[in-house]
């Protein structure tokens, strides 16, 4: 049904086809799940950055990106992702260190030769510009025949589903729309990788959802390298193959998003995914990669992340919802606890109890339990699995 | 009825302030405002005439400078509203205000007559007044030059001025037809008394601007008179026209190594007028009749070297007040200098000044 | 409600009162002004309401030969009545600029016939006091001279004139002046718009994005000669300038210049530029700061994301986006030099002369207000086409100027 030599303007059939002049929007997305043979590898080698000579915005960030992945660089603000993906994009020098894509450095490269289609926070279209022109903008820099630019925009359009809108100026748009004419933009000369910069900060919820999905299907269908900024560890589980979660200019972990929620490495990680229970303690026993955890009055069975020795210093990793209440025999902790205070959530409870002397751990019911008649101030035991238990050196 | 009287007296207090400030209001509209066109000669004028005016009648008068034209004096004819009384002006521009009915009057037989009793109208000089203007002085316009920069052979004669091969350097012209049409034509060979009977055909004008083009690129223009002494002073120009009076100041007060050729000079008159419709009109006379006297046109002279227009005045000029030397040699009236001096003739430039300064406009722009 | 519409009234004739002030002050110091001069460009009553009856006379008049002596008998008497109250001279001003002489023909004739009243021909009486009543051009220049509503003097601003018989006439060569004066000021103010943007607009690029503080400093600079005053500017170039200038004296130390070959910088077209320019460029830089600071940053690093050059990047995307700016900044400066006076009549010499010397000229030495009214209304049509076309292309609800 197409015809790659016609269309490739790279002279590189295999990318053309992805683009390939289907004609009608159904046949054009199936279309799309060719895999790409050309999207990059990204590595990131000691890459340390500076403003003042003094003070590291980044101390030294070592990542390795796969062709085709999409990776989130997930972190609170001012945790050093942004600073990361500016120097990716080429907007900014690293101090030191070196960034190679497809194991070639592109350190001396001007962003405009990086082959990066970037998509920023507030859009940054062109406003004197129409849709087809901000699209066609990047076709038409690169000298591309009036005839394939065109059919490319029109394609670009029909991804993210805004066919039609090509004589609009982007002033005339929603903010989502905008946001797709963005992406759309990003995409449409076929860069080896996607760079995203908190793309969808500035919409409400439900279109950032609709919005996120949208950025997961096309990514898998093209299958460019996509490398996203968020500070929404939510968003980040939803798109990613795998995130990178920054703290202070450092990756702490980069997992895919269930080893993230999981396996958490350290202490931040698993505060900043998910919900989470953390106790302090100190190690009394070590056996194999199991341990024994002193806790407040209590002693707490536990799997360590890494090697600790006996009188280290640990935090204690729960997800409330592997928390029973009332545990069977098989929980290999079991402690006495109180009720403090319960919430209903509509597919669940959440229970704050008081344990170890401690009284905010919280425990998640699936509200098809119902609460079992447990009230606040009653006395329930609570138990987890070792294996649930991860004990984490502790940070500072 | 006690309460009031404290209350009247108040009152006539009060009326006999309004009074007195309406006196103020009335003495100060005796104050007389004197145009003229500032700098060393607006300064000689306060000296020679403002001041002992002023200590002779007791009325205030208050300067103010302009540039000359009679843009403004029409505007305050026109407008019903006159706010200046007594303005200094060229004859021909006198001339020109006086036939459109900007000023006065001023009736010859009212000007006082000289010390022994010979009347005004035969103690003025001939064609140097308009009907309307008071006592004067003659100027003249000159060529100087700097004669730092000639120290071998200066230059001499009014031919100089146009030639650039023996006296090479930029040249100083007032940005105006006058003074430089008749010099191109007195360097061009025409004799004196013919200059204005040529300039009076095309051919004759045309000849003047063809002299003029010998020089064009080497001419810089001025239009204050302040500027001349000024351009000499930087070597901006070598050679310059002037008015006698700049240069015989900046020769005298400043020293500069300044030079006049006294030879075919332009020789002017001017005189103050009163605007038509002063309500200082009675005061307004009092002053031309006190500047008009022959001994102070001749105070002038003390200052500045423009010689008065009256005959009895000339004889009573005396030094320069501030450097003692002695005023008649450098007067534009001072019989060495007149050698070649070319009168100007005001009736002709008031006919033809329009057309002229048009085509002054077409050659500059060429 | 009708409590509520009474204060609205309230607030409506509060703010009238307050804009009242302005409005008057306005109308009084630019509206009024205005018009007068412009309708002088074309209303001039003056000659006619002196000489109703000569004119009269003179429109049954053919025009080929010499008026008959009733004409001549009326005119002259006309002339004599005029001149006993004093008007006849600026009858005679008027008449003199169509025909030179006329002015004493005028004056003299009136004197020699109060002094002695023609006993017999009226007519070889003033052909007697001035040979001049014998040419036709004196008459038709009296009577052209008495229309009231004229387009003489636009036409004499386009270097234009009506001939014997009325029909428009290419003023000769040594009377042209007003277009190609009228033709340098445009291509000077052009030249001087398109110098201020070029130096403005990498200046105001620099005021737009630099950092906040270095920003405050530079447009401090930019703004200092903008409040020194007119006169200081323009004098300190001619000390840089001039032929015994700081400039010169430096490339002739330097062994640039020979001494003799001194480079003429100023009293011509280069001094008239260079000095307009620093004049008017922050009216330039101001209106381009206001534009480009509302251009994000973002876009040119869009634009080198999409593979732009930076050329490209300005050409396509920033310089569009400043177009308001770069046209506010033009108009501003061109319309301000077109009218230009002070700068040019100090350091423009012969050649820098600009179109406001000649208005200056007639309204202040000439006295030809008319056609001074009629050169400024031709600036005045100018710079109204140009704010439509302004209007039309870009919009002047889009011009910024400044802040």
């Amino acid at each position: 049904m197409w015809k790659s030599s016609r269309l490739g303007w790279r002279g590189n059939s295999s990318t053309s086809d992805r683009w390939s002049g289907v004609d009608g929007g159904a046949a054009a997305r199936s279309g799309m799940n060719q895999k790409k043979t050309t999207s990059a590898h990204i590595e990131f080698i000691d890459i340390a950055k500076t403003y003042d000579g003094g003070t590291m915005v980044l101390p030294g960030v070592n990542l390795a990106i796969g062709s085709g992945e999409f990776m989130t660089l997930l972190g609170p603000s001012g945790s050093g992702k942004t600073t990361c993906l500016m120097i990716l994009a080429g907007f900014e020098m690293p101090t030191s260190g070196e960034i190679r894509v497809n194991g070639e450095s592109v350190h001396k490269l001007p962003p405009r030769k990086r082959d990066m289609g970037m998509v920023f926070q507030n859009y940054a279209l062109f406003p004197h510009m129409t849709v087809g022109r901000n699209l066609s903008f990047p076709l038409e820099v690169r000298g591309m025949a009036p005839g394939e630019r065109a059919r490319r925009v029109g394609r670009a359009l029909e991804i993210v589903r805004l066919e039609g809108y090509g004589d609009r100026r982007p002033g005339q748009l929603s903010g989502g729309q905008q946001q797709r004419v963005a992406i759309a933009r990003a995409l449409v000369f076929e860069p080896g990788v996607v760079l995203m910069d908190e793309p969808l900060g500035a919409l409400d919820r439900r279109l950032r959802e609709e919005l996120q999905l949208e950025i997961r299907s096309i990514q898998r269908e093209l299958g460019v390298t996509m490398v996203y900024v968020t500070h929404d560890q939510q968003e980040a589980m939803t798109l990613s193959d795998r995130i990178a979660v920054f703290n202070e200019g450092r990756i702490q972990q980069a997992a895919a998003p269930e080893t993230l929620y999981e396996e958490p490495a350290t202490e931040f990680v698993a505060r900043f995914v998910g919900d989470n229970n953390l106790l302090r303690g100190t190690v009394r026993a070590v056996d194999g990669e199991l341990c024994s955890v002193a806790v407040g009055d209590g002693l707490v069975e536990a799997f360590m992340v890494e090697p600790l020795a006996v009188g280290d210093s640990t935090v204690l990793a729960i997800r409330p919802e592997r928390v029973a209440l009332s545990p069977s025999i098989e929980y290999s902790n079991s402690v006495a606890a109180g009720v403090e205070d319960m919430v209903f959530q509509g597919d669940h409870w959440r229970i704050r109890v008081s344990v170890f002397g401690e009284s905010d751990f919280f425990v998640k019911i699936p509200n098809f339990i119902g609460q079992g008649g447990i009230l606040p101030g009653d006395r329930v035991r609570i138990g987890w699995t070792t294996i649930d238990c991860r004990a984490l050196p502790a940070s500072g | 009825m006690p309460a009031r009287k404290p209350h009247s007296v108040l009152q006539s207090r009060r009326w006999l302030g309004l009074g007195l400030w309406l006196l103020g209001a009335a003495a100060a509209g005796q104050t007389l405002t004197l145009v003229s066109y500032g700098g060393s000669y607006g300064r000689a004028v306060e000296q020679a005439w403002v001041e002992p005016f002023m200590a002779e009648t007791g009325i205030e008068v208050r300067m103010e400078d302009y540039n000359g034209g009679l843009a403004q004096i029409r505007a305050q004819v026109e407008t019903g509203n006159v706010f200046w009384d007594v303005v200094d002006l060229t004859t021909p521009d006198a001339v020109r205000a006086c036939d459109e009915g900007l000023l006065e009057f001023v009736m010859l037989a009212d000007l006082p007559a000289a010390a022994d009793g010979t009347p005004a109208s035969e103690d003025f000089l001939p064609d140097s007044r308009s009907e309307c203007s008071g006592g004067g002085l003659v100027s003249a316009t000159i060529v100087a030059f700097n004669h730092q920069q000639f120290p071998d052979t200066p230059p001499s004669r009014l031919e100089d001025f146009f030639d650039l091969e023996r006296f090479p350097g930029r040249r100083g012209m007032r940005r105006v037809p006058i003074a430089n049409l008749e010099f191109a034509l007195l360097a061009d060979g025409v004799p004196i008394d013919a200059v204005y009977a040529t300039l009076d055909t095309d051919a004759g004008v045309a000849r003047a601007f063809a002299k003029l083009d010998t020089i064009k690129d080497e001419i810089v223009f001025w239009e204050a008179g302040a500027q001349p002494p000024q351009m000499l002073a930087d070597e901006e120009v070598v050679m310059t026209t002037a008015y006698n009076g700049r240069i015989f100041n900046a020769q005298v007060l400043e020293n500069q190594p300044f030079t006049i050729i006294w030879d075919g000079q332009l020789q002017e008159t001017s005189g103050p007028g009163i605007v038509l419709g002063t309500p200082r009109l009675e005061i307004a006379r009092r002053f031309i009749e006190f500047m008009s006297r022959p001994e102070s046109l001749a105070a002038i002279s003390k200052y500045i070297s423009y010689s008065p227009t009256r005959h009895s005045a000339n004889a009573m000029v005396d030094s320069h007040r501030e450097t003692g030397i002695a005023m008649s040699p450098h007067m534009p009236s001072a019989p060495a200098n007149m050698k070649r001096a070319l009168i100007s003739d005001w009736l002709w430039w008031a006919d033809n000044g329009d057309e002229m300064n048009e085509r002054f406009a077409v050659w500059l722009s060429r | 409600m009708a409590i509520a519409l009474k204060r609205w009234n309230r607030q409506a004739l509060g703010a009238a009162l307050l804009v009242a002030p302005l409005a008057i002050f306005v109308a009084v110091t630019f509206v009024a002004p205005l018009a007068a001069m412009l309708v002088r460009s074309v209303y001039q009553p003056a000659v006619a309401e002196a000489l109703p009856e000569t004119l009269a006379a003179l429109a049954e008049w053919d025009g080929d030969s010499l008026p008959d002596e009733e004409t001549f008998r009326i005119a002259g008497a006309e002339f004599v009545a005029l001149d006993e109250r004093r008007a006849l001279g600026s009858v005679a001003t008027r008449v003199n600029r169509l025909q030179s002489g006329m002015r004493s023909t005028l004056l003299g004739t009136a004197r020699s016939l109060a002094a002695e009243t023609p006993a017999a021909s009226w007519r070889e009486a003033m052909i007697a006091a001035d040979a001049d009543w014998g040419a036709i051009e004196s008459w038709l220049a009296i009577r052209r001279a008495g229309e009231v509503i004229t387009p003489r003097y636009y036409l004499n601003a386009l270097d234009l004139d009506r001939g014997g018989a009325g029909e428009i006439v290419v003023q000769p060569e040594d009377r042209r002046i007003y277009v190609s004066l009228l033709l340098r000021t445009l291509l000077i103010s052009i030249a001087i718009t398109g110098i201020c943007l070029l130096l403005a607009y990498p200046l105001a690029w620099l005021l737009a994005h630099a950092r906040p503080r270095r920003a405050g400093l530079l447009l401090l600079l930019v703004l200092v000669p903008f409040w020194t005053s007119l006169l200081v500017r323009t004098t300190s170039w001619i000390v840089l300038l001039q032929n015994q200038g700081v400039i010169n004296d430096l490339l002739v130390t330097l062994g640039i210049v020979a001494e003799q070959q001194r480079l003429a910088l100023i009293y011509n077209m280069t001094g008239t530029i260079v000095a307009m320019v620093h004049v008017l460029l922050p009216f330039m830089i101001l209106p381009l700061y206001s534009i480009m600071r509302t251009i994000p940053e973002r876009h040119m690093q869009a634009a080198a994301s999409l593979g732009a050059s930076h050329w490209q990047a300005l050409r396509r995307v920033y310089w569009p986006q400043s177009l308001p700016g770069v046209a506010a900044g033009s108009l501003l400066v061109f319309i301000l030099s077109i009218g230009y006076y002070i700068t040019p009549a100090l350091v423009g010499g012969r050649t820098g002369q600009l179109i406001s010397s000649m208005i200056a000229y007639h309204m202040e030495q000439s006295l030809n207000w008319g056609l001074a009214a009629a050169l400024g209304g031709i600036l005045l049509l100018l710079v109204g086409t140009l704010f439509f076309i302004y209007d039309r292309l870009v919009g002047i609800d889009r011009m910024r100027l400044g802040g």
